[in-house]
């Protein structure tokens, strides 16, 4: 599904991605795991299409296409879709209109009918239910004074309906408690099927307890350095991520 | 012109006005009140002194159940239906019947600058329009006044004036719309005197032709425990200028005016407010946010001033402009002269473009370029609009600066494809 060959990138004329290498067929998880500094989330907005991240050598494909020849929103059309490790809080939106705004694009994109408002209230509840996010963070501006844990349900539930076939995320972990962890890993990993794939970025191998990875990536120093199955996570969470930094450098 | 039918008073007062016009001329540029904005550069003073406009009233559509007023090229041509709600009185400002009422206020409320525009209003008005709410009077339904300017070939000037005196305890609703077609030149006076208690909401729409220049000074007294509450909001106009003098006589009243306003092209949208706090206790807030794309330019000049006699004060002014294209400009200068010691006062300023992280945000979640925008910018007016408390007033207002920016957008999708 993803074909990501020899992949440099700079951002501010810095050089954060030094020739990744990485392919993640349908139907399985990939966990890309890393210390802080490797180019972790530069991989993530570099597949979401990110201004200012640029791309200097190498190529990345899906679904035969070339992803990076699409803007920002036509990836997130062809069904790309980023979990953001800081959700952005946007006053003066409202949950209900982006949400509606955002299903639409993409279902006009693939030639199935806009939901009117009606439709599209009774999918986003039912959706929100599933969830745990309330009528009234639906009806507040996107993310605006939401904590981390309503943040990350928050783009679980857009993901819901956003129904996408490659899932990026961006360290979903970070700022969890465990119980919102595990609703949050929960979702995700009950969409997984085989017309899917996923990227999981972390720091830390608990979030892959409830999302289990077919493969494990070591991203240091802007290239994958080493690559397992789900026990090279547990390894990781033992021995660290020191061995690898002075490697890649 | 009805010149000749003015009763004395008003005429000596009107003869007054146009010798201080005469010898002061129009603002300048060296003029610090009007150093961002060139009224008489755009030829203004050539434009002819607009006629009393012949046939009945336009067809219009009031705004939800709105008592309605229309004033075409300055010259009122329908006036509401009758009855009118009790209490309410309105009347043309030359009539008889409130000359008393007209003499104790007109003028009261606009310093006597005889280079003002208001000074040129005063001399040159047509008809005149005065509202009277009465005492402990709570009018249900919004008054509107609907300015259209119609001008043909030949450019025209004319000087819409409006009075609104609300008595002790009375309470109204007042929306103002101006629109229309041609190039011409409306400056408009509006006057609220608001007694002890009064209460007023004022919702203003300057959705003028987009050859027009409006100007507009605005003039507000509030004594002990009056309030007013207005919305601004600007979409038309080649030079437009809105120019507030209020005045916080009494004890404890409030004033509060935000304003939103939407500049494209050649666009020069000027907002000039004077707060005066007078007497204790009492409270002022001003936001102001702006959208400015192509070449349009913004200015705000805020001063609040607080008299040695106006403790207690709480005043409050924010500016606000993003800045859509490298070209745009936004001239902010907001002044604080404080005399008196116990007070809480503060003003802010900025200038900037749309937050690149919410405009990725929006897009990565397949929302097209143009419409993330258009979500952005309307969430950042939206502050403004939602202080419109009257429903079918903030719709009619919001579908206008909707249209603007879809127009907007319309128009840089085309550019879009041409360069594309």
């Amino acid at each position: 599904m993803l074909e990501i060959r020899n992949l440099h990138a700079s951002v501010d004329g810095r050089e954060i991605l030094k020739g990744i290498d990485l392919t993640v067929p349908a139907g399985e998880v990939h966990a890309v795991m890393g210390p802080n500094g490797s180019g972790k989330s530069t991989l993530s907005y570099v597949l979401a299409g990110r201004d200012g991240y640029q791309v200097t050598a190498g190529s990345v494909t899906y679904k035969g296409q070339d992803l990076l020849a699409m803007k920002t929103e036509e990836r997130a059309r062809q069904g790309v879709f980023l979990a953001f490790q800081y959700p952005v809080e946007i006053p003066g939106v409202t949950g209900v209109n982006f949400l509606k705004t955002a299903v639409n694009a993409v279902r006009r994109s693939r030639g199935e009918s806009e939901l009117d408002a009606m439709q599209f209230l009774k999918l986003a509840r039912k959706k929100a239910k599933e969830l745990g996010v309330s009528e009234e963070m639906l009806r507040r501006a996107v993310n605006t004074g939401f904590s981390g844990g309503e943040k990350k349900r928050y783009e679980a539930l857009q993901m819901a309906l956003l129904e996408p076939s490659f899932m990026i995320l961006d360290e979903t972990d970070s700022g969890l408690d465990i119980d919102a962890l595990k609703v949050v890993a929960e979702a995700v990993d009950a969409f997984r099927n085989p017309q899917r794939a996923m990227l999981v970025i972390t720091h830390y191998q608990r979030i892959l307890d409830y999302i289990v990875p077919d493969k494990v990536h070591v991203l240091a120093g802007g290239r994958i350095v080493q690559t397992g199955g789900k026990d090279l996570a547990l390894e990781l969470e033992r021995t660290g991520y020191a061995q690898f930094v002075g490697q890649a450098a | 012109m009805t010149a000749a039918s003015h009763p004395d008073w008003l005429e000596s007062l009107r003869r007054a006005a146009r010798a201080k016009a005469d010898a002061a001329g129009l603002p300048s540029r060296r003029d610090e009140a009007w150093k961002y904005t060139d009224v008489a550069g755009l030829g203004v003073a050539s434009f002819a002194l607009a006629e009393k406009p012949q046939g009945g009233p336009p067809e219009a559509v009031p705004l939800g159940d709105a008592i309605r007023l229309v004033l075409v090229n300055g010259s009122l041509v329908a006036s509401p239906d009758t009855p009118l709600p009790a209490g309410v009185v309105v009347d043309r400002l030359d009539s008889g019947f409130s000359a008393d009422l007209v003499q104790a206020h007109l003028g009261r409320t606009i310093p006597p600058d005889a280079k003002s525009l208001a000074t040129l209003n005063s001399a040159l008005f047509a008809d005149g329009v005065v509202l009277r709410i009465g005492a402990g009077v709570t009018v249900a339904r919004p008054i509107e006044v609907l300015s259209l300017g119609q001008a043909g070939e030949e450019p025209l000037a004319f000087h819409p004036r409006c009075l609104v005196v609300v008595e002790e305890g009375g309470s109204a609703t007042l929306i103002e719309r101006h629109q229309g077609s041609g190039t011409y030149f409306s400056n408009s006076v509006l006057e609220i005197a608001l007694a002890s208690g009064a209460a007023l909401r004022h919702y203003k729409l300057q959705d003028e032709a987009a050859q027009a220049v409006h100007v507009a000074t605005l003039g507000v007294s509030l004594a002990a425990g009056a309030h007013y509450d207005g919305v601004l909001v600007q979409t038309g106009a080649r030079l437009a200028r809105h120019e507030v003098h209020a005045a916080l006589d009494g004890l404890e009243a409030s004033f509060a005016l935000d304003g939103a306003y939407l500049g494209a092209g050649q666009q020069h949208l000027d907002t000039t407010t004077f707060v005066t706090h007078v007497g204790p206790g009492g409270a002022s807030r001003q936001v102001f946010k702006g959208v400015l794309d192509d070449q349009a330019r913004g200015v705000f000049q805020g001063t609040v001033l607080v008299q040695r006699g106006a403790q207690k004060t709480d005043a409050h002014q924010l500016s606000k402009a993003l800045l859509l294209s490298p070209q745009a400009e936004m001239d902010g200068k907001p002044e604080l002269e404080i005399y008196a010691d116990d007070v809480k006062c503060g003003h802010g300023c900025t200038i900037g473009d749309i937050d690149e992280t919410a405009l990725f945000y929006l897009r990565a979640r397949g929302i097209d370029e143009a419409t993330a925008r258009h979500l952005l910018i309307e969430a950042f007016l939206a502050e403004v609009l939602e202080r419109i408390e009257a429903e079918p007033v903030r719709q009619a207002f919001a579908a206008v600066v909707g249209e603007r920016l879809q127009g907007a957008h319309a128009t840089r999708r085309i550019d879009d494809h041409r360069q594309g």
